[in-house]
């Protein structure tokens, strides 16, 4: 397929989507509609594939432009960057819309919640082949605009969603409204407003360096880095759990994508002189974000944060390589920039499987709650293997996708030579640091959502009464063939580190990363790194002790007992049993100064008696302070500025006409005036 | 295919020598205290009396319960087999990297945590909340240090860096890699369990990290568990001896050096356990809370070690 004729198949297929959505009655939508965005995926796939195949970028040229003026034509030619995107954002869009086949309902099934999915879809794909400025732009309100009509879905049944949908929609829009304001200095100075003239312009004057900040402020918005995160851990669990994942696994990259746009390409000298806000910005949402995101019990706030932290870990990589650049020390400089795109990839394939788990829980048993989840696993096998699976991905265990990609980030910050650099001694074991905590964090924060969710007994009736996942019918079965195919992603694009990593190379231009052996990657300046032989190895080594296992199985056979350490004694309740809460409670207590939980203890006791309790409540609110001590107050200033332009709008025609006369007498006083 | 081969006798030394380690360490130990003892082979006898026991498996408990013990024993022989305990000659397509041997070692402690919450016990959770806790805020420490020991070296590769230090003595010596043993030992302390940071021997319910894990495994599956748990103290203990005192370690496959390596590395990591035990016969154990103020500590400690690499390069 050729790149331009992937661009209107793409096109053909969203109208497709859209009609469909409209047209077909209500039983037989989902598998219409969903289906035709599931070839806009696949369309969008395709397309990625031979943008990153072709020599140079070709697509399609729309002119639109003014003749006369720095207004450009539209151009649809994705670079290998884009493509890379484009195919990140098309396949996690085609698995999606398989699962929401069988999983929407209700509004997310309406006419306007499949139309809304195909446009959100296609905005994506349309940003990552943008060329020009006003290309992009258009894609990403289109993308603004498709998410924000699907996170309200259900906001007739859950007023919560009417909050979180007003805060996506002032943050996306604040941000839409930076990067207007960035790109018109950029393309006014540049006398432009294709990506390429500006990026010929070589622009490095105040008016870029103004452009550069809001530019960032608002890719960063979109990718939900502190402190502009606040969306997120609001807009992700509301969402329908399909659009969760899209959201989640494709949107916030287009953020990631803007940021490379605007470092690489767009304004490389600028970038290059604040490259430690970038890496501050990383190294800040990472942490911060696996933080929340270990002490929260709702599982999709919680994914929302592990969102936060993994953007924040791609742009770690993304800051680190330009500070290496610029200490010329471009071989491990080349080494961050991949790892940044590892990043990127296997964050998609895990995040998918992980919120396509966590739309099949909460269609099972209506929780999100982690505390009132438990075992699981006798219901939904195949929800928990993999949910498993996607969790050791976000974990960076062997041999996951994520495990690839974090150990190809912890190698570019080992070999960059603090010695003979002092921001660099400065920032090398900094950023090290909080990476490895990041790390560990991210490992506690994953065994929780897994072992609560999925292990254990019940801990609420919901949870005891879910129903089983396998069932006849082509819902059930569209819900599981995508997050096996999820979960299939996440081990192949583990396994097949090499060539994964040298099509990450290829769409920076890089030749540093190379094939090797089965699989595995070789960076000439680096190392190794055979997932394959890891594999192989350890099956090696678990054969005999599997042996052995078959030996003593037949000699010793395993009893089941009711409680095999009673002692005589009874099972105890479920309600003994830790929770989401009680897991993280020596977290909330090392890192209480940071966090600020708000915890309430209320004991009743029994009448006419002040020693025995009747009952205790405890609970615990652990809220994000950056929207507390941030966002709250600004809004609360904002709020009482309108009050005070109450006092000049009071309604009264008189006043107006007052106001009128006002302005003309200015007018005219400005014109007379030579 | 000999460095394959030099893996396996990598993992059969250390799964042979690691009951001893803990038999030396416990009879140091009961020495110190006054009490006679039950002899250095007593973990053989423990380990072959669990294999011929029954496991059990409660009603509820899922297929974890059978399964996270063989991961953490497949995963600590995996960590044995890379470290470089014996010989500095590596699988050419799996380099004893650190990032690596770090990610094998997580994959044990989270088959652990995750063991301890199946069977959805009071003590099971809070065990592998615990664990989880230590294990998260060791991982800086981890990272750090050996960083510290690899910014000389130019190479996170484990067996590189152990090569270099066995070459030149006097990079063993220097401000910056002692900086680093420390905190390393710390380390090894905080991940396999032992006093200040968890009490191997307590079985008094509230204190419990590792005990209240495994509380609900039986027969088999607690031999694998035990010997998974006692092999990662084995390549983290014989990582930090050889770091410390990189001699004797066998640069290639010749039988004679060979032989001397697992003489040396037998003798080192009995030592090297005589003195930790010795050591805990004086420690009590810290409150869980003020654990965290260790590891930070010792956080500092490798952090120290990286700036002063940097100053020394």
């Amino acid at each position: 397929m050729t790149v331009a004729g992937g661009l209107l198949t793409e096109l053909v297929l969203c109208g497709l989507a859209v009609v469909l959505a409209l047209v077909v009655p209500a039983k037989h939508r989902s598998l219409a509609s969903g289906g035709a965005s599931m070839a806009l995926g696949v369309a969008g796939v395709l397309t990625g594939a031979s943008a990153m195949t072709a020599p140079v970028p070709v697509g399609l040229t729309l002119g639109l432009g003014m003749p006369g003026t720095d207004l450009g034509p539209m151009i649809l030619a994705p670079t290998p960057l884009g493509g890379l995107f484009g195919i990140v954002v098309g396949a996690v869009g085609a698995v999606a819309a398989l699962y929401g086949i069988g999983y929407a309902h209700g509004p997310a099934a309406s006419r306007t919640g499949w139309s809304a999915y195909a446009v959100f879809l296609a905005g994506m794909l349309l940003v990552t082949s943008a060329g020009d400025v006003v290309t992009f732009l258009l894609g990403w309100e289109t993308m603004a605009i498709g998410s924000t009509v699907l996170l309200l879905a259900d906001h007739a049944t859950r007023p919560a969603v009417r909050p979180a949908t007003l805060w996506y929609a002032v943050m996306t829009h604040l941000s839409f409204l930076a990067l207007v304001l960035g790109f018109a200095l950029l393309a006014s100075d540049a006398h432009g407003t294709s990506f390429a003239a500006i990026a010929a312009a070589r622009l490095s004057g105040p008016t870029a360096v103004v452009a550069y900040f809001l530019l960032l402020v608002g890719f960063a918005t979109k990718a939900g880095l502190v402190p502009f995160h606040v969306w997120l851990p609001r807009a992700h669990p509301e969402a329908p759990s399909h659009a969760s994942a899209v959201m989640s696994a494709a949107m916030v990259k287009m953020g990631v994508y803007g940021i490379i746009v605007l470092t690489s390409s767009l304004l490389p000298r600028v970038s290059a002189t604040f490259a430690l806000v970038v890496l501050a910005l990383g190294v800040v949402s990472a942490s911060y974000g696996i933080l929340q995101a270990s002490v929260s019990s709702d599982l999709k706030r919680l994914l929302a944060y592990s969102t936060t932290e993994n953007v924040g870990l791609a742009v770690t990589a993304l800051g680190l390589a330009m500070l290496l650049a610029n200490a010329g020390q471009n071989q491990s400089a080349d080494v961050a920039r991949i790892a940044a795109l590892l990043l990127v990839v296997s964050h998609a394939a895990f995040k998918t499987v992980l919120f396509l788990g966590a739309g099949s829980i909460l269609h099972a048993t209506g929780l999100r709650d982690l505390d009132k989840l438990g075992g699981l696993i006798r219901t939904h096998p195949v929800t928990t293997w993999t949910f498993g699976v996607a969790a050791l991905g976000a974990s960076a265990l062997p041999v996951t996708s994520g495990f690839v990609a974090e150990w190809t980030l912890l190698q570019a910050l080992v070999h960059g030579d603090g010695r003979f650099d002092t921001i660099l001694a400065f920032a090398l074991p900094v950023t090290l640091g909080l990476v490895a905590l990041t790390i560990g964090l991210g490992l506690l924060t994953f065994v929780k959502a897994f072992g609560t969710a999925f292990l254990a007994r019940p801990r609420s009736a919901a949870a005891a009464s879910a129903e089983p996942e396998i069932q006849p019918g082509l819902g059930a079965a569209t819900m599981s063939t995508a997050q096996l195919l999820g979960a299939a992603a996440v081990v192949a694009l583990g396994l097949a580190a090499g060539p994964v990593a040298a099509a990450c190379a290829r769409a920076w231009g890089l030749s540093d990363a190379l094939v090797d052996g089965l699989g595995g990657v070789r960076f000439a300046s680096v190392g190794i790194l055979d997932p394959v032989s890891i594999t192989l190895l350890a099956a090696g080594l678990a054969l005999p002790v599997c042996l052995l296992i078959l030996v003593l199985r037949r000699r010793v056979p395993r009893r089941e007992t009711d409680v095999p350490w009673g002692c005589g004694g009874v099972r105890t309740s479920p309600r003994m049993e830790y929770t989401a809460t009680s897991y993280a409670e020596p977290l909330v207590r090392v890192f209480g100064e940071a966090l600020r939980p708000a915890r309430t203890l209320e004991i009743s006791h029994a009448e006419a008696d002040h020693v025995l309790e009747s009952r205790v409540a405890f609970a615990q609110q652990v809220t994000d302070l950056v929207e507390v001590r941030g966002y709250a107050p600004a809004a609360n200033w904002l709020s009482r500025v309108g009050d005070q332009a109450r006092k000049i709008q009071n309604g009264s025609i008189h006043r107006y006409l007052g106001f009128s006369f006002a302005a003309l007498l200015v007018v005219l006083l400005v014109v007379t005036i030579p | 295919m000999i460095s394959a081969l030099l893996v396996i006798l990598q993992v059969a030394v250390a799964v042979g020598v690691t009951p001893l380690l803990l038999g030396v360490m416990r009879q140091v130990r009961s020495r110190l205290e006054g009490r006679v003892g039950a002899g250095v082979l007593q973990p053989y006898r423990d380990t072959i009396k669990l294999l011929q026991k029954q496991p059990m498996r409660a009603a509820g408990s899922s297929v974890v319960l059978v399964g996270a013990p063989i991961v953490l024993l497949v995963s600590s022989f995996m960590v044995v087999g890379l470290v470089p305990l014996i010989t500095t000659a590596s699988l050419v397509t799996i380099p004893s990297d650190l990032f690596v041997v770090v990610s094998l070692l997580l994959v044990g402690t989270v088959a652990l945590a995750v063991l301890g919450l199946d069977a959805g016990t009071a003590f099971g959770g809070m065990g592998s909340s615990r664990h989880m806790m230590i294990a998260a805020l060791v991982e800086p420490t981890v990272l750090m240090s050996v960083y510290a020991l690899s910014v000389p070296v130019g190479s996170s590769t484990l067996s590189t860096i152990v090569a270099a230090r066995g070459a030149d003595a006097a990079r063993v010596v220097t401000p910056a890699g002692l900086l680093a043993v420390v905190a390393l030992v710390v380390v090894v302390l905080a991940e396999t369990g032992r006093l200040p940071v968890d009490n191997p021997s307590t079985h008094l319910e509230l204190t419990m990290v590792h005990e209240a894990m495994i509380l609900e495994s039986a027969g088999r599956d607690l031999a694998w568990l035990e010997v998974g748990s006692w092999l990662r103290l084995t390549a983290l203990l014989g990582l930090v001896v050889n770091l410390a005192l990189p001699w004797g370690v066998a640069p290639g496959a010749e039988p004679l050096s060979l032989l001397v390596a697992v003489a040396a590395l037998v003798a080192k990591l009995l030592v090297a356990g005589a003195i930790i035990a010795a050591a805990e016969v004086f420690m009590a154990k810290l409150r869980l809370f003020r654990v965290p103020e260790l590891l930070a500590g010792s956080f500092v400690l490798a952090f120290l070690a990286v700036t002063a690499s940097y100053l020394a390069g």
